[in-house]
């Protein structure tokens, strides 16, 4: 039963949408302070690397240095948005031009490339890999096992992440506030609260986060470095913010459709289905577009738009 | 506490701002990479220096190098021409594809027969329809369902590169060299559709350069003496006072992200014409010329003029990064500069809106 096409479809759906649930949460807490967020495909990227270097490098017991890794390539994606804080937040760039600048600057032909180029990242197999799990020992149970039971550890803390973010977002005093000075900071300035200090703050843990996602790409998906690996899931983890209405919950649901999209034509090829490779592979970004044109009605829109200073830097002095 | 600078917005712009900023925005970014190389144990002077050898000094240097900077010319306009009226169309790679798909077609069916002067401009002209059909398709989405652009015109060229793929390696279409089985590739052009090269003080100028040079020269007349470039300018700066004023906003935005397209294509089209001769489907996806126009325009602040002299240094450093790709130069460093360059072109927008003035205040605190 557990060799049904559906059920390794759905299993391969959590498994492949979670990277892209890492890196679109990310991009909530990002655009809900009003900064948007272009460079994720290169975050995400410069993530993957220092992950996999770390990976080949640190020392110590396999956990320890799994553990170690996904430390870094999320550190390195907080230090990567960093960089863009300081482009929006402090110098009020153009937010997309800054944003591509990342992607880039760190992307698949830029600094990610340099660093698996002089680390000879590329040319050992990624050992120590965050692997699937048999949680309960329930990982051959008829439906639910694969699909609930045999995830990696990255599946399931993104399963506490999104309660967690949607209380902090929804339930707590300082997810009002960032959505405040996402949506109005003139306003949230002038009942006290730090502007510049969310933005920034909420930026970096974005892109904390986006790093989290490329150590998913290439700590559990793929054994191997490779230039580019993330193939656009940074994109598509942009669109999906759009598409779950700036809401973690809906968002996980999207990043499973896309992580299913994605998997879909290594799973049909696996079983011999007869189908384009081209049109399995055009899929995810074709849908992409086709979500986009139908969330940006202006129905959608009116009622679960975007934070209404998304992309626009604040400047105090003027009204 | 109070920042130690703070920004004042600049009431009028200085002049002398408009070639000061990029000439700082580029030295600054090759100090940053000095920074980075230094970081990763190499010495930049002699990184540098070899840049400019393989770049820029010399006939051979400078011959490769514009023929490297006559697709990112071509880019570069496009990204130009759409960002002017803040539309963000991030498939010039798409769209040059899309424009080598159509040169392509038109080269092999009609390469043979008419005489070489006309085979150059229907291979032209069927670039620049394949690739402004191609990016309207992202001023339509735009235009009537206010559909971000910048997302949809990115996910199009992952499409078009797997159009690519299919052309030349998943199927037998007109595209691909039937003779070509173990190792799949395109059919080349007759030899007498190729365009031609002029030989200027040793330096070889490819046609298509100067096609270049041409376009850039319109695009400035366009936007600068024509009604429909003043309008452009009004839906730039204000799209509800342009929509008061009468101005047609949505076929606008169809037009300008079809006519950013059609200059990608362009491009694609002198990219078979003048240099491949074929259909590559990996070597123009290995090339990446959409995204580095990006970087183009913005160093040329979007100006199309600069943007073909911005393209030419820009072009020297991606052609020596080709030269000199090995194990002393990794690749992705030419990549990694390109960004910081970006960066720091964006960055010396600041300096154009605002004044930076240092606190006094928090200055005396902070003694």
């Amino acid at each position: 039963m557990n060799s049904n096409i559906f059920v390794i479809i759905a299993s391969s759906a959590i498994f492949y949408g979670t990277p892209l649930f890492f890196a679109a949460l990310g991009g909530i807490f990002t655009e809900r302070s009003g900064v948007l967020n272009l460079g994720v495909e290169g975050t995400m990227l410069l993530g993957g690397v220092s992950g996999a270097w770390a990976s080949q490098h640190v020392p110590g017991s396999a956990w320890f240095t799994v553990l170690a890794a996904i430390i870094i390539g999320m550190a390195a994606g907080a230090l990567t948005s960093t960089l863009l804080a300081i482009l929006c937040v402090t110098l009020r760039t153009n937010q997309t031009v800054a944003g591509l600048a990342i992607t880039i600057f760190a992307g698949g032909v830029g600094l990610s490339s340099y660093f698996a180029n002089i680390w000879k990242v590329a040319e050992a197999p990624v050992d120590r890999q965050v692997r699937r799990l048999d949680v309960f020992g329930w990982a051959d149970a008829p439906v639910v096992g694969p699909i609930l039971f045999n995830q990696t550890i990255l599946t399931y803390l993104s399963w506490v992440l999104v309660v967690l973010a949607s209380v902090y977002l929804f339930r707590t005093r300082f997810g009002l506030q960032l959505r405040a000075v996402g949506e109005s900071p003139q306003t949230a300035d002038a009942m006290g609260i730090n502007v510049v200090k969310y933005r920034y703050l909420h930026t970096i843990l974005g892109g904390a986060l986006a790093g989290l996602g490329g150590v998913y790409y290439s700590l559990a998906i793929v054994p191997t470095w490779v230039d580019g690996m993330t193939k656009g899931a940074g994109w598509i983890a942009i669109a999906l913010v759009i598409f779950g209405f700036w809401r973690p919950s809906i968002t996980l649901i999207g990043a499973y459709l896309f992580g299913a999209l994605q998997s879909l034509s290594s799973t049909l090829k696996a079983r011999n289905v007869q189908v384009s490779g081209d049109v399995l592979d055009a899929l995810p970004f074709f849908m992409t577009i086709v979500v986009l044109v139908l969330v940006s009605t202006r129905f959608a829109h009116r009622r679960l738009g975007a934070p209404a200073a998304l992309g626009f830097p604040y400047e105090r002095e003027e009204r | 506490m109070k920042s130690p600078v703070r920004f004042e917005r600049r009431l009028e712009q200085p002049k002398w701002l408009n070639w000061a900023i990029p000439v700082v925005s580029l030295i600054t970014a090759l100090v940053l990479g000095a920074i980075v190389l230094l970081a990763t144990g190499k010495n930049p002077l002699d990184v540098y220096s070899r840049i400019f050898e393989r770049g820029f000094a010399g006939k051979r240097a400078l011959s490769g190098s514009i023929k490297t900077a006559t697709p990112l010319a071509f880019t570069g306009l496009c990204a130009a021409i759409a960002f002017r009226m803040g539309l963000i169309n991030i498939g010039g790679e798409g769209q040059f594809y899309m424009g080598a798909v159509g040169a392509t077609w038109a080269g092999l069916v009609f390469g043979g027969d008419l005489p070489p002067g006309a085979v150059v401009i229907v291979m032209a002209l069927s670039g620049m329809v394949c690739g402004g059909l191609y990016a309207a398709i992202v001023g339509v989405l735009r235009a009537k369902f206010n559909t971000n652009e910048i997302i949809t015109s990115l996910m199009m060229n992952y499409l078009a590169a797997i159009f690519l793929n299919y052309l030349i390696y998943n199927s037998t279409s007109y595209w691909r060299d039937p003779e070509s089985r173990n190792f799949p590739a395109g059919k080349p052009i007759p030899d007498r559709a190729d365009w031609n090269f002029y030989e200027v003080g040793g330096i070889k100028i490819p046609l298509s350069f100067l096609i270049a040079i041409l376009a850039a020269a319109a695009i400035w007349v366009l936007y600068k003496r024509t009604r429909f470039g003043f309008e452009v300018g009004v839906i730039a700066d204000s799209p509800k006072a342009a929509r008061y004023a009468g101005i047609r906003t949505t076929s606008t935005i169809v037009i300008v992200l079809a006519l950013s397209g059609a200059l990608a294509g362009l491009g694609g089209a002198a990219d078979v014409g003048n240099f491949r001769g074929l259909l590559d489907s990996k070597g123009l996806q290995m090339s990446g010329y959409g995204y580095t126009g990006i970087v183009v325009a913005a160093l040329a602040r979007l100006n199309p003029i600069s943007t073909v002299v911005v393209a030419v240094l820009i072009g020297g450093l991606t052609n020596a990064g080709f030269a000199l790709q090995g194990p002393d130069f990794p690749s992705g460093l030419v990549g990694t500069l390109q960004g910081l360059i970006l960066f720091t072109a964006v960055a010396g927008e600041v300096l154009v809106k605002y004044r930076i003035r240092r606190n006094r205040q928090a200055a005396a605190v902070l003694a």
